[in-house]
C-alpha cells in the first residue's frame, strides 16, 4: 500500500503526469505555455526540464487545430494530454472533441480508439469574467464517447489523472483552479481512482448533498453547518459525470430520502438537472421531497468583488437551501 | 495543326512525365478504373433506392487519390473526407467491406453503422472519411506528429477538396505543421465547387497554392486530371516528409463529373465544361498513353475494366447477402 503524504492538488496532477510520462513513452502533453514556461499556473512545472520539447509540446494559440492534432496523435499510436488553458476555451475545441475524438471509436466499430485526456481549469475566483470563470463540463457529459471526470481533492487530482491517461478512451478533465492549492493526503507511487465510481464524503441520515468539484468543499462546510442545526447531511462526490456512478449516488438518497445537487456550471440544462432527473428516475419512491439543484446563476459571471461570489453558492447559502428542503413535509 | 500549335504539342509531350514500368502502370489504371467501378455501381443501386442516406461521388477525380496512394507505404496514413471512396480503395481498403460499409452491411468496417461519411481502415493505415469539411486534415497532422515522434520515416497525408480551404481549421493546422516540420502531405483537390458554389464565389486570392507558400511549405500546382503528374508530385511531397523536411502542400486541379452527391440537379454547372472536362479524363488518358507506348494493347485494358466490374459486382452480391446491423449493435463499441 502507498504510504499517504500531504502534498496539494496541483502537485497531484502533476506526480500523476510525471508518472505516466515515465512509465509510457507515448504519453505526451501539449498545450500553450506547458512547454519551458510550466504552465499559466504552474500546472505543467518541470515536465519540458525532464521530457524535452519532443514530448512537452508548447502550441500556437490556436486551440481548434492544435486539440485536432492531438486526436489525429491519439488516433495514430500516441496518448496526448492536451490542455486547454481556461474552461472557458473549450468552445474552440468542440468540433475535434464532439464531432471527431468522441466518435472515432465507435464509427470505425472499435478499429481506431482515441486515447488523449483534456485537461482544463475552471471555476470563479479571481475576478476574471464572462470569458474565464465558466464551467462548462456539462457541454462534454452530453457527447455519448467521452468520460468525464471532476477530482475535489488532491489524491483524486492525482489518482484520476493517472486513470484518464491509462484509459484508452478520450477523456475531459475538469480541475478547479482555486483547488490547485488545497492540501490533502495523496498517496506516493502508482495510484489511481476508477474512472466511474463515486465516493461519500461525510455520511449523514437526513439528506444527500450530491455536489462536484469545488462544491464538495462547499458542501463539506454546509454540512458542518447544518449539523450545529441539528441536521445531519451526507455528501456525495461523484468524482465521475460519464460514467455516472448512479447506484451510490441512489443508495444514499435511499438511506436520506431527500437530495440537494450541487454544480458550478450554469443551472439550465445543466449536470444538477441531469442528476436530479435520474435520481427521480431511480428513487423516486424513496423521496420524501423533490430533488433541489443549485448551479451557476444562469447569467454571465460578473468580474465584479460584489457579484461573482453571489454566482455559485456559498456554504451558508448552500445550509438554507439544504434546511428548506429537511424542513419541508 | 498549325506550327505552334505543334510546338505547344512537342512540350506537353516532353513535360509529360514518363511511364512507370509496365506492371505499375497498369496497377495505376486497374486502381481508377476499379473506383470508377466501384462509383458507377453505386450510382446505380442508390437511383434505385439501395443506399441509405447520401453519396457523394469521386468521378473524375480518381487521378489524385491513385496518383498519391502509389507512393504510400503500408505503415503511412491517410485522412480522407466526404469524397473519399478513391482514397479509401487506393489506399488498400477491401472492396468488399467498402461496398458493404456503404450499402449499410454488417460485414462493412463500421458494422454498417457509419456509411460512406465513416469510412475507417486501420490495417492499412485510414483515419477515416469524414463527415466535416476540413476534419481531416488535423487527424492527418495529428498522425504526422506521431510518425514524426516514431521517427521511422512514415508520412500522414490527407485529402480535402477546395471547401476546405476557406476553413479556419485548415490555416491552424498548416502553421503547426511548418513550425513542427511534420511529415504531413496536405492534397487539395480543387474541383472547382464546394456544394453548388464556385469556389470563386467564396475564396479570396487568386491562388490556392499560396495558402501553402504563406507558412513557407513547399507548395504546388498539380494537375490532378493526370495520375502520372500526381505521382510525381506526391513523390516528392512523401521525400520530403521521409527525410525530416517537413510538409508538402499540393493543390490538385480536378473535376467532379457528377453533383455534389446523386441527386443533385447540377444546374450551376454548364454540360459544355463537363464535356471539356470528360475529355482530360484520367483513365482514359492512362489507358491511351499505355497503348501508344505499347505498354498494353486495347485488349488487356477492355479486361483489366471486365476484372474490376467483376470485383465489384461480387462485392455487392457479397453485401447483399450480408445482415443490416441488429439492435444489439447499436451500443457496441461506443467505449474502448
Ligand atoms: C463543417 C461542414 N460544413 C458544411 C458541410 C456540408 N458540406 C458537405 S460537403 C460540402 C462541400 C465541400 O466542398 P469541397 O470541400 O470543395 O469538396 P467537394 O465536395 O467539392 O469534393 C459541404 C458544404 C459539412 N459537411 N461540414
Ligand atoms: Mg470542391
Amino acid at each position: 500500500m502507498p504510504e499517504p503524504r500531504v502534498i496539494n492538488y496541483r502537485a497531484a496532477i502533476l506526480e500523476a503526469l510525471f508518472a505516466e510520462m515515465r512509465r509510457d513513452p507515448s504519453v505526451i502533453v501539449m498545450g500553450e505555455d506547458v512547454g519551458a514556461a510550466g504552465g499559466v499556473f504552474k500546472q505543467a512545472a518541470g515536465l519540458f526540464e525532464e521530457f524535452g520539447a519532443d514530448r512537452v509540446i508548447d502550441t500556437p494559440i490556436s486551440e481548434s487545430g492544435a486539440f485536432g492534432i492531438a486526436v489525429g496523435a491519439a488516433m495514430s499510436g500516441s496518448r496526448p494530454v492536451f490542455e486547454v488553458m481556461f474552461g472557458d476555451f473549450i468552445t474552440l475545441v468542440m468540433d475535434q472533441l464532439a464531432n471527431q475524438a468522441a466518435k472515432v471509436q465507435y464509427m470505425s466499430a472499435g478499429q481506431i480508439s482515441v486515447p488523449l485526456v483534456l485537461r482544463t481549469a475552471v471555476g470563479i475566483g479571481a475576478n476574471l469574467g464572462p470569458q474565464h470563470s465558466q464551467s462548462l463540463h456539462a457541454w462534454t457529459a452530453h457527447i455519448p464517447g467521452l468520460k468525464v471526470v471532476m477530482p475535489s481533492t488532491a489524491a483524486d487530482a492525482k489518482g484520476l489523472m493517472a486513470a484518464a491517461i491509462r484509459d484508452d478512451n478520450p477523456v475531459v478533465y475538469f480541475e478547479d483552479r482555486t483547488l490547485y492549492t488545497l492540501r490533502g493526503d495523496v498517496p506516493e507511487g502508482d495510484y489511481h481512482v476508477p474512472i466511474g465510481v463515486a465516493e461519500v464524503r461525510r455520511e449523514g441520515e437526513d439528506v444527500s448533498i450530491v455536489a462536484t468539484s469545488r462544491m464538495v468543499h462547499v458542501a463539506l462546510a454546509a454540512a458542518d453547518l447544518l449539523a450545529a442545526d441539528g441536521i445531519s447531511a451526507e455528501v456525495v462526490d461523484p468524482r465521475s459525470l460519464v460514467p455516472l456512478d448512479v447506484a451510490t449516488l441512489v443508495a444514499s438518497v435511499r438511506k436520506t430520502s431527500r437530495a440537494v445537487v450541487v454544480d458550478g456550471g450554469y443551472r439550465q440544462y445543466g449536470v444538477t438537472g441531469e442528476i436530479a432527473a435520474t435520481l427521480a428516475e431511480e428513487a423516486f419512491d424513496w423521496l420524501d421531497a423533490p430533488v433541489t439543484r443549485i448551479g451557476a446563476e444562469n447569467v454571465p459571471i460578473p468580474f465584479s468583488r460584489s457579484l461573482e461570489p453571489l454566482v455559485v453558492p456559498d456554504a451558508p447559502r448552500l445550509a438554507k437551501a439544504v434546511a428548506e428542503l429537511v424542513r419541508r413535509r | 495543326m498549325s506550327d505552334s500549335a505543334k510546338q505547344k504539342r512537342k512540350k506537353a509531350a516532353a513535360a509529360a512525365p514518363p511511364l512507370p514500368a509496365a506492371e505499375q502502370s497498369l496497377a495505376l489504371l486497374r486502381q481508377m478504373q476499379l473506383i470508377r467501378a466501384f462509383e458507377e455501381k453505386l450510382r446505380s443501386l442508390f437511383s434505385a433506392g439501395l443506399v441509405p442516406g447520401l453519396l457523394h461521388l469521386c468521378a473524375g477525380q480518381e487521378a489524385v487519390a491513385v496518383g498519391v496512394c502509389s507512393e504510400l507505404g503500408a505503415a503511412d496514413v491517410i485522412a480522407s473526407n466526404h469524397r473519399g471512396h478513391g482514397h479509401c480503395l487506393a489506399k488498400g481498403a477491401s472492396v468488399n467491406r467498402t461496398m458493404a460499409e456503404v450499402l449499410g452491411r454488417r460485414s462493412g468496417y463500421g458494422l454498417g453503422r457509419s456509411g460512406t461519411l465513416h469510412l475507417f481502415d486501420s490495417v492499412n493505415g485510414n483515419l477515416g472519411t469524414n463527415g466535416i469539411v476540413g476534419g481531416g486534415i488535423p487527424l492527418a497532422a495529428g498522425a504526422a506528429l506521431s510518425a514524426k515522434r516514431r521517427g521511422r520515416g512514415e508520412v500522414a497525408a490527407c485529402f480535402f477538396g477546395d471547401g476546405a480551404l476557406n476553413q479556419g481549421l485548415m490555416f491552424e493546422v498548416l502553421n503547426m505543421a511548418a513550425i513542427w516540420k511534420l511529415p504531413a502531405i496536405f492534397i487539395c483537390e480543387n474541383n472547382g465547387y464546394g456544394e453548388f458554389t464556385a469556389i470563386e464565389d467564396v475564396t479570396a486570392g487568386l491562388n490556392p497554392v499560396a495558402r501553402g507558400t504563406v507558412f513557407d511549405i513547399p507548395s504546388e500546382a498539380v494537375d490532378g486530371m493526370d495520375v502520372l503528374a500526381v505521382r510525381e508530385a506526391a513523390a516528392r511531397a512523401v521525400a520530403r516528409g521521409r527525410a525530416g523536411e517537413g510538409p508538402s502542400f499540393l493543390v490538385c486541379t480536378t473535376y467532379r463529373y457528377g453533383g455534389h452527391h446523386v441527386g443533385d440537379s447540377q444546374s450551376y454547372k454548364d454540360a459544355e465544361e463537363v464535356r471539356e472536362w470528360k475529355e482530360k479524363d484520367p483513365i482514359l488518358k492512362l489507358s491511351r498513353r499505355l497503348e501508344a507506348e505499347g505498354v498494353a494493347s486495347a485488349e488487356r485494358i477492355a479486361a483489366l475494366e471486365a476484372e474490376v466490374q467483376a470485383e465489384v459486382l461480387a462485392a455487392v452480391e457479397a453485401a447483399n447477402a450480408e445482415a443490416l446491423p441488429t439492435a444489439d449493435d447499436l451500443g457496441r463499441f461506443l467505449y474502448a
